[in-house]
C-alpha cells in the first residue's frame, strides 16, 4: 500500500471540504473495498477521508412510508434491525447475505453504493424498490445514480448520507453465489409496490444493475411465478466469462425471479395506500 | 505519523504509527500479538479475525487508524496468561479442531462472536454458515464444527466471554 495522509473529518460538511481541497482524495467507511485494492496498488488515493468517525450517519428509521438507512449502518446492523425486519425483511436478508460476519461487521451501505460493484447486492433493492439517494447536495433517483461498471452520478466532492427506501407491498431477493467469490453470479430482486412491479439483476448485467420490463409487466398483471412462464431474457449484454456464459445467467435471471416471487409471496401482503403523487417520498 | 490510543486485550495502548498500517501488522509487529495470523490477506481466509469493540473484523482489511479510540481483543485477550483456556479455547483443544493450527486463532475468535450473536445452541447448519469467511485447509471442518458447539455450550457456564 502506497503512502497515504488520513483524515478524520467530525462532520459531513468537513469531510466534502476535504475532498474539495484535496484532488484524488478518496472515502473510506468500512474499507471492504477500498483497502483490497489499496493494498494490490490498483489504487493508490494521496488522501484518505474517513467517515466512521462522523456521528449520526448510521441511523436506521421510518420516516413517513419509508425506511431510512443512514450511509455508514453497516451490513450486519441492516441484517440484524429489528425495524429494517419489520418494514422491508427482503432488505435485511440481502443484507445478511453480503460477504461473511466479519465483513458484515465492517461493510456499509453508503460504501457499497458508491463503489457500485457490478455483482454487488444493494444496488438490486436500490433499483427495485425505486429509492432514493440522498448526498450532501441532492437526491438522487437510482435511475440518476447508477451509470455503469463501479459508475455513479456522485461527483468528488458528494458524500451519501443516507438511502430512502419507500416500502412495498412485498419483496424478495435471491442469490446465486459465485461458488468461489461467493459474490453473486446473478442476484434478482423483486419488489410488488403500491404502483408497480419491478424486477431487478445484479451479478449478470455487462453494465451493472438492471431491470427486467418484461417481468415486471407480466407479474403486474398477475404477481405469481407462473406469470413468467415462456418470457425469456436475452443474453445480448449479460456478462459471460469462465463461471458462466451468458445464456446461463440468462437462464438463471428466469429462474431466480420465479423464486423471488414465490419467497415475496410466502410473506404477508403490506396494507399499504395508493402512494400520493403530492407527497415527497424522501423524509 | 498518527498517534493512536486504543485498548488491546482490557489494556491502554498508545503509539504513532503510519496511516497505512493495517490493524493485524499493528498488533503482531508493534505489540508482539503474534496470536493473530495473516494468511491470505485479502480478508477471504479470517486468520486475522479479531474483536473491534466486541465484534469480529479482519484486521488484514482494517487500518490501525480506524481502531482509534475502539477497543481490541485478539486470542491472546480471551483468558489471562497461566489461567484455564477459554471455554472455546478449551472446547478444540478437546475435540481436536485444529491440525496444522494456523486458522486456529481466526477460528475461534470467529466462534466466540458467533456465541454472542446467535447464542449457545447452535447447529451444525448454522455454525457451517458462519464460518463463511473462516478458511481450514486441514481439517475439512468436521472437528471444527464439533468444537464450536461443545465451546459454545461451555461458554453458558463460564465466567469468561
Amino acid at each position: 500500500m502506497y503512502e497515504f495522509k488520513y483524515h478524520r473529518p467530525a462532520t459531513v460538511r468537513q469531510a466534502a471540504n476535504i475532498l474539495l481541497k484535496n484532488e484524488d482524495a478518496k472515502l473510506i467507511a468500512g474499507g471492504h473495498t477500498l483497502l483490497p485494492v489499496m493494498k494490490q496498488r490498483l489504487a493508490a488515493p494521496p488522501h484518505l477521508v474517513d467517515l466512521s468517525h462522523v456521528e449520526g450517519l448510521d441511523g436506521i428509521e421510518i420516516k413517513g412510508r419509508s425506511l431510512v438507512i443512514g450511509a455508514t449502518a453497516k451490513h450486519a446492523d441492516v441484517a440484524a434491525s429489528a425495524i429494517v425486519g419489520e418494514a422491508i425483511p427482503a432488505l435485511a436478508e440481502l443484507a445478511s447475505l453480503i460477504g461473511d460476519p466479519a465483513v458484515r461487521h465492517k461493510g456499509t451501505i453508503g460504501g457499497s453504493l458508491a463503489n457500485n460493484d457490478p455483482t454487488a447486492d444493494y444496488p438490486a433493492a436500490v433499483l427495485a424498490l425505486g429509492a432514493t439517494i440522498v448526498t450532501n447536495k441532492r437526491k438522487l433517483k437510482p435511475e440518476e445514480f447508477f451509470q455503469g461498471l463501479f459508475t455513479t452520478a456522485l461527483e468528488p466532492d458528494e458524500i451519501i448520507t443516507k438511502v430512502s427506501f419507500p416500502i412495498p407491498k412485498k419483496a424478495a431477493y435471491i442469490k446465486f453465489r459465485n461458488q468461489a467469490s461467493r459474490y453473486a453470479l446473478v442476484g434478482v430482486f423483486v419488489a410488488k409496490r403500491p404502483s408497480d412491479v419491478r424486477v431487478t439483476v445484479t451479478g449478470a448485467g455487462s453494465e451493472g444493475v438492471f431491470r427486467v420490463t418484461a417481468f415486471e409487466e407480466a407479474l403486474k398483471k398477475r404477481f405469481s411465478p407462473k406469470a413468467l412462464d415462456g418470457i425469456h431474457v436475452d443474453a445480448d449484454g449479460l456478462n459471460s466469462d469462465l463461471h458462466g456464459s451468458a445464456e446461463y445467467r440468462a437462464h438463471l435471471i428466469g429462474v431466480l425471479a420465479k423464486r423471488a416471487v414465490e419467497a415475496a409471496n410466502a410473506k404477508p401482503e403490506k396494507e399499504l395506500p395508493e402512494p400520493d403523487p403530492t407527497q415527497p417520498s424522501v423524509g | 505519523m498518527a498517534k493512536i490510543s486504543l485498548i488491546v486485550n482490557g489494556n491502554p495502548v498508545t503509539a504513532n504509527v503510519d496511516p497505512r498500517t493495517l490493524l493485524v501488522q499493528f498488533l503482531r509487529e508493534n505489540l508482539r500479538l503474534t496470536g493473530t495470523h495473516v494468511g491470505c490477506d485479502t480478508s477471504q481466509c479470517g486468520a486475522c479475525v479479531v474483536h473491534l469493540d466486541g465484534k469480529a473484523v479482519k484486521s488484514c482489511t482494517t487500518l490501525a487508524v480506524m481502531a482509534d479510540g475502539h477497543s481490541v481483543t485478539t486470542i491472546e485477550g480471551l483468558a489471562a496468561d497461566g489461567a484455564p483456556l477459554h471455554p472455546m479455547q478449551e472446547a478444540f483443544r478437546e475435540h481436536h479442531g485444529l491440525q496444522c493450527g494456523f486458522c486456529t486463532p481466526g477460528m475461534i475468535m470467529t466462534a466466540v462472536d458467533l456465541v454472542h450473536r446467535k447464542g449457545h445452541d447452535l447447529s451444525d447448519h448454522t455454525i457451517r454458515e458462519e464460518l463463511e469467511g473462516n478458511l481450514c485447509r486441514c481439517t475439512g471442518y468436521q472437528n471444527i464444527v464439533e468444537s464450536i458447539a461443545a465451546g459454545a455450550k461451555a461458554m453458558g457456564n463460564s465466567d469468561l466471554t
